[in-house]
C-alpha cells in the first residue's frame, strides 16, 4: 500500500487553523507556567537556604519528591486526585476556571519549580560565602543581602541552566494533552484521527516545537553574548 | 480515604496480571528503562563520537540529529515512531517496541552530549601523550580517552537513567501496559480512590528514582577524587 503524502491538507483550511490554535495554547500554557515556576522555584530555593530548620526540610522534601516522580503522574494526580485533598475554596476557584488548563499550569509549575530551585541553589552556592558575610557586616539584613547582593549575581550564573529548564517546560507542556488541554500535540493527534495523515501532522507540529526551541536558544545566545560578558561588579 | 483499593490492587501495580496474563505494571516500567538505557548508551556513544569527528560529513549529521531530537518533546518522538512504522514498514509495530525505540532514540541524543562533555573535559595532554607514544587516533580513543571519560561520566549516565525511568510513563499514551497504565486502569475500574492511587504510583516511581539519584551523588563524590586534572 503506497502512502500518499498530503501536507497541503494538514496546513491549510480547518486543520491548519487547529494547528495554529494548538500552537497558541502551547505558548500560553508554557508562558504562564514559566513565570509561575520562576516565582515558586525562587521561593523554594530561598526556603532551602534559610536558617529555619522546618522550612529547609520542607523545601528539600519538595524538590526531591517532585524531581523524582514523572510529570505524567503528577498531571493525573492534580487532574483526578487533587479534589479530595485541596481546601474547598481552592476547588471552587478551580471549577470556575478552565479546569484542564489550570491543572496543566499547576502541574507544569510545581514540577519545573523543583528543578529551578535546585539550579538557583547551586547558583547561589557558586557565590563565595564572604560576599554574604561582607554584606551582613555592612549592616544589611539577610533578606536585603539576598535581594541586593547575592541574587543579582546568582541569577547571572543560573541564566543558562534556567533557560534550558524553560525549554524543557515548553517541551513537557506537550503532556497536557493527556488531560485534554487542546495544545499543539493534542491538535496533531486530532488531525491524525480525522484524516489518517498523522505523519504530516506530526511533522508540522515537530517543526513548530523546533522553531520555539531554536528561537529561544538563539535569543539566549544573543543575551549571553551581550549581558554575561560584562565583568561582575 | 480508600486505601484498601490500593492494597487490593497492589500486585496489579507491581507485575500486572502476570502469572495468568501478560506482564505489566512496575515490572514493565523497569524493563523499558533498562532496555532503553542499554540501547541509548550504544547509540549515544556512536553519535557522540561522530559529533566529535573531524570530518565534516560525519560531524554535521550527528549535530543535526542531536539538535532535532533535543528540540522535540519526547511525546512527539513517541508518536513519530508509532505513526512512522506503518508508513515505512507497511504494518504497525507492537506498542512496547515502538515505545522502546522512541525512548532509545530520544535518550541517545542526550547521552551523546554527555559523552562529548566527558571527552572534552579530559585534559588535552592525555590525547597528545597517547598520540605521542605512537597510538593512532582510534587507538588513543579506545584505550586512553574513552575508559577515563566513560568512568567520569557514570553519574551523568545514572541521572539520565533516572529521567528515562520517569519518561517510560509516556509509553502509556500509546497503550503500553506499564505502571502508569496500570494506575489509570485501576482508577477507571474503581473511580473512588484517584488520590490514593496516584499518590501510591508517585511513591513507587519516587522509590526507584530517589535511590538512583542518591547512588549517583555518592558515585560523584568518589569519582571526583580520581579525576585526571589539568593542574
Amino acid at each position: 500500500m503506497a502512502y500518499q503524502f498530503d501536507f497541503a491538507q494538514v496546513v491549510t483550511g480547518q486543520y491548519g487553523q487547529w494547528l495554529m490554535e494548538g500552537f497558541v495554547t502551547t505558548l500560553k500554557i508554557s508562558g504562564i507556567s514559566i513565570v509561575a515556576s520562576l516565582v515558586l522555584g525562587t521561593s523554594v530555593a530561598m526556603a532551602r537556604l534559610s536558617r529555619v530548620r522546618p522550612l529547609v526540610w520542607l523545601a528539600a522534601a519538595y524538590t526531591e519528591f517532585f524531581r523524582n516522580t514523572p510529570l505524567l503522574i503528577q498531571l493525573f494526580f492534580w487532574y483526578f486526585g487533587s479534589y479530595s485533598i485541596l481546601p474547598q475554596f481552592v476547588n471552587d476557584w478551580l471549577a470556575r476556571q478552565n479546569f484542564e488548563f489550570a491543572c496543566g499550569v499547576i502541574a507544569l509549575t510545581v514540577y519545573t519549580a523543583a528543578f529551578i530551585a535546585e539550579d538557583l541553589r547551586s547558583g547561589i552556592f557558586a557565590i563565595p560565602k564572604n560576599q554574604l558575610e561582607a554584606s551582613r557586616a555592612c549592616g544589611l539584613s539577610f533578606v536585603q543581602a539576598m535581594r541586593y547582593v547575592i541574587l543579582p549575581q546568582a541569577f547571572r550564573i543560573v541564566v543558562p541552566p534556567l533557560i534550558s529548564q524553560f525549554l524543557n517546560l515548553i517541551k513537557n507542556s506537550s503532556l497536557v494533552m493527556t488531560i485534554g488541554v487542546m495544545d499543539l500535540t493534542y491538535m496533531a493527534r486530532q488531525i491524525e484521527a480525522h484524516t489518517f495523515h498523522g505523519f504530516e501532522a506530526f511533522t508540522v507540529s515537530t517543526l513548530l516545537y523546533l522553531a520555539i526551541s531554536l528561537v529561544v536558544s538563539l535569543g539566549v545566545n544573543c543575551y549571553n553574548r551581550r549581558a554575561l560578558r560584562t565583568p561582575a561588579h | 480515604m480508600h486505601w484498601n483499593v490500593v492494597a487490593k490492587n497492589f500486585d496489579y501495580l507491581l507485575i500486572g496480571a502476570y502469572p495468568k496474563g501478560p506482564l505489566g505494571g512496575l515490572a514493565v516500567t523497569v524493563l523499558l528503562a533498562i532496555g532503553g538505557i542499554f540501547g541509548a548508551f550504544w547509540l549515544g556513544l556512536g553519535v557522540g563520537l561522530l559529533r566529535m569527528a573531524r570530518k565534516r560529513w560525519l560531524r554535521w549529521p550527528a549535530m543535526v540529529y542531536i539538535e532535532i531530537i533535543r528540540g522535540t518533546p519526547l511525546l512527539m518522538v513517541v508518536f513519530w515512531f508509532y505513526f512512522l512504522a506503518p508508513v515505512l514498514l507497511g504494518q504497525t509495530l507492537p506498542e512496547a517496541q515502538s515505545a522502546l525505540i522512541a525512548l532509545i532514540v530520544f535518550t541517545s541524543a542526550y547521552i551523546a552530549e554527555i559523552v562529548r562533555a566527558g571527552v572534552q573535559s579530559l585534559p588535552k595532554g592525555q590525547m597528545e601523550a597517547a598520540r605521542g607514544s605512537g597510538l593512532s587516533h582510534a587507538q588513543a580513543m579506545t584505550h586512553v580517552i574513552l575508559p577515563q571519560a566513560l568512568f567520569n561520566m557514570i553519574p551523568s549516565f545514572v541521572n539520565q537513567f533516572v529521567s528515562l525511568t520517569k519518561d517510560t510513563s509516556l509509553a502509556f499514551i500509546i497503550g503500553v501496559s506499564e505502571l502508569t497504565k496500570a494506575a489509570t486502569q485501576i482508577n477507571n475500574r474503581t473511580l473512588t480512590a484517584p488520590t490514593e492511587i496516584f499518590i501510591t504510583v508517585a511513591l513507587l516511581y519516587f522509590a526507584i528514582c530517589f535511590c538512583l539519584t542518591e547512588f549517583s551523588r555518592r558515585l560523584e563524590r568518589r569519582i571526583n577524587r580520581f579525576q585526571a586534572r589539568t593542574r
